[in-house]
């Protein structure tokens, strides 16, 4: 009798996993289906660009600029005292370009802006704002989900050029803090910082802008139960947000580079 | 195609989450009558009501707008079929990043290709007939919870629909706001001549506005009937409204008013 509760009750998790992967896949065919139809809500765009990604500035420049000088940090001290003052731009620029810039600056935007859309839809599911827009004649996926996404596969790109700008910019002022000439900073950067680099990077960023606005709309959309269900949708958006963004950059390092 | 406004409800059934919640609910509205489900809460009306513009798709039965079964309706057809539908959801749900009058516009952008100087006077039409008038730029938060309603009132007859449907107009406002969103409701209805279907827990708005009331126990009707009809209903629960908030003279001069 045990056993077969016991096997009961795990076919009944399974089930309930299944449908909610199945729900999941759904959601990302329908939103996709969307992105390619164009059904893009041109002034929901714009807004939601504004929101996501103007917005989102000041923060990476503060992660961006701190990540470059820890990576100078640590890396100049090490290579001066094994004497590869030559490496450390290099080092530090690469670094910057392929990983740091596009995973912290991911990790602060599914932080600041992946909160932000779960918490906003949430509230819209459980104020019945999305049946309201349905009743009006207005798919939710295509007005609330499109925009969003559309808006952070422009804008987290745009975000991470400017981390990689001034995390560069904190790495040179460190490095020649710590003593590597100027000149010879700028000479490593030249000479190993391709430009398959940076362009990756971006690439990696535009997918992890999908990923976090992806994950965050669907918590948001299924969230229920007031206040204490926008409140878990948020907090699981943010955290299923960067876990995915990590797996995903895991796969995209070894597809890309 | 133009609806007449005649809703069919048939055999509906309908689980959620494991738990029966309508099992087996038959109704039919005329074009323009107005029925009111009156049921306590928890009793499944709500669910019903969003059977009827197809937010929710029937686990057996069928609800059917002019004769047409609405979970069968293909997507473009379904879409047709709701812009004649005016919803009015319990929380007003209006939506909060817009003001008043896009609100209101919001359903006319949608489904109606409009100058904007037309569109704004059927969105100041609409606002003036709930007694909005001149909030156009107001934001729903700055609202009070009658005037969003309200609000929500005007939204929903922005494309001027055949069917109106209310989720519990009342619940949540004074006794006054909620006299007067009943007074409102029925002069929509003498203006509109829509059909109205509304859910309530209230039976003041229940006898005030509907020609016919349905009361609802449990998933199902237990007594239908006009005001008089469900009114000598010796059914228990019908009796325990009418008890509860020692109704009896207060419904009388409810009606006379009305």
């Amino acid at each position: 009798m045990a056993v077969n509760a016991t096997l009961e009750k795990l076919g009944q998790a399974t089930l309930r996993r299944l449908e909610e992967v199945g729900a999941a896949a759904r959601f990302v065919a329908r939103v996709a289906a969307g992105l390619v139809r164009l059904r893009w809500e041109g002034g929901q765009t714009v807004l939601q660009m504004a929101r996501a990604g103007v917005d989102s500035v000041p923060l990476v420049l503060l992660t961006g600029l701190f990540s470059g000088m820890v990576l100078a940090y640590q890396t100049a001290s090490q290579l001066l005292r094994l004497g590869g003052e030559g490496f450390v731009g290099g080092l530090i620029a690469v670094s910057m370009a392929r990983e740091a810039a596009p995973v912290f600056a991911a990790v602060t935007v599914a932080g600041r802006v992946g909160a932000g859309f779960a918490a906003e839809l949430g509230t819209m599911v459980v104020t019945e704002q999305v049946d309201a827009l349905t009743v009006m004649g207005t798919d939710p996926l295509e007005y609330l989900v499109v925009p969003r996404a559309v808006a952070l596969v422009v804008m987290l790109p745009v975000l991470v050029v400017l981390a990689n700008a001034v995390g560069s910019l904190g790495g040179y002022a460190v490095s020649v803090v710590v003593g590597v000439p100027g000149s010879v900073y700028l000479e490593s950067v030249r000479q190993f910082l391709d430009l398959h680099d940076v362009v990756g990077g971006l690439v990696k960023s535009a997918v992890f802008g999908l990923v976090i606005a992806l994950v965050a709309c669907h918590k948001g959309l299924r969230a229920s139960g007031g206040a204490a269900g926008v409140g878990q949708a948020t907090t699981g958006a943010v955290v299923a947000a960067i876990a995915w963004v990590l797996a995903a950059n895991y796969f995209l390092d070894v597809l890309l580079f | 195609m133009e609806l007449s406004g005649r809703v069919e409800v048939v055999d509906l059934h309908k689980a959620l989450g494991g738990q029966p919640v309508l099992r087996g609910v038959s109704l039919r509205v005329q074009p323009g009558e107005a029925v009111a489900i009156l049921g306590p809460s928890g009793c499944g009306k709500t669910v019903l009501l969003r059977h009827l513009v197809g937010l929710l798709v029937p686990d057996r039965g069928e609800v059917r707008l002019d004769g047409e079964a609405l979970h069968r309706l293909p997507p473009h057809r379904l879409r047709e079929v709701r812009s004649q539908v005016g919803v009015v959801f319990q929380g007003a749900a209006l939506f909060d990043s817009l003001t008043v009058g896009e609100n209101v516009a919001f359903p006319l952008r949608r489904h109606r290709r409009l100058s904007e100087s037309r569109l704004q006077e059927i969105v100041a039409e609409k606002l003036n007939l709930v007694g909005m008038g001149g909030t156009e730029h107001r934001m729903p938060a700055e609202l009070s919870g009658g005037m969003r309603k309200r609000v929500g009132i005007a939204r929903a007859l922005a494309l001027d629909p055949k069917i109106v449907l209310y989720d519990e107009p009342t619940a949540g406002l004074d006794p006054v706001t909620a006299r007067a969103v009943d007074r409102l409701m029925m002069e929509v209805r003498a203006r509109t001549r829509t059909t109205t279907v509304l859910v309530t827990h209230d039976l003041l708005t229940a006898f005030a506005v509907a020609d016919r009331v349905a009361v609802m126990e449990a998933g199902r009707f237990v007594v239908t009937g006009t005001r008089e009809e469900v009114r000598a209903s010796p059914h228990p629960l019908v009796q325990a409204f009418l008890r509860s908030s020692a109704l009896g003279g207060i419904v009388e001069e409810a009606i006379r008013e009305a």
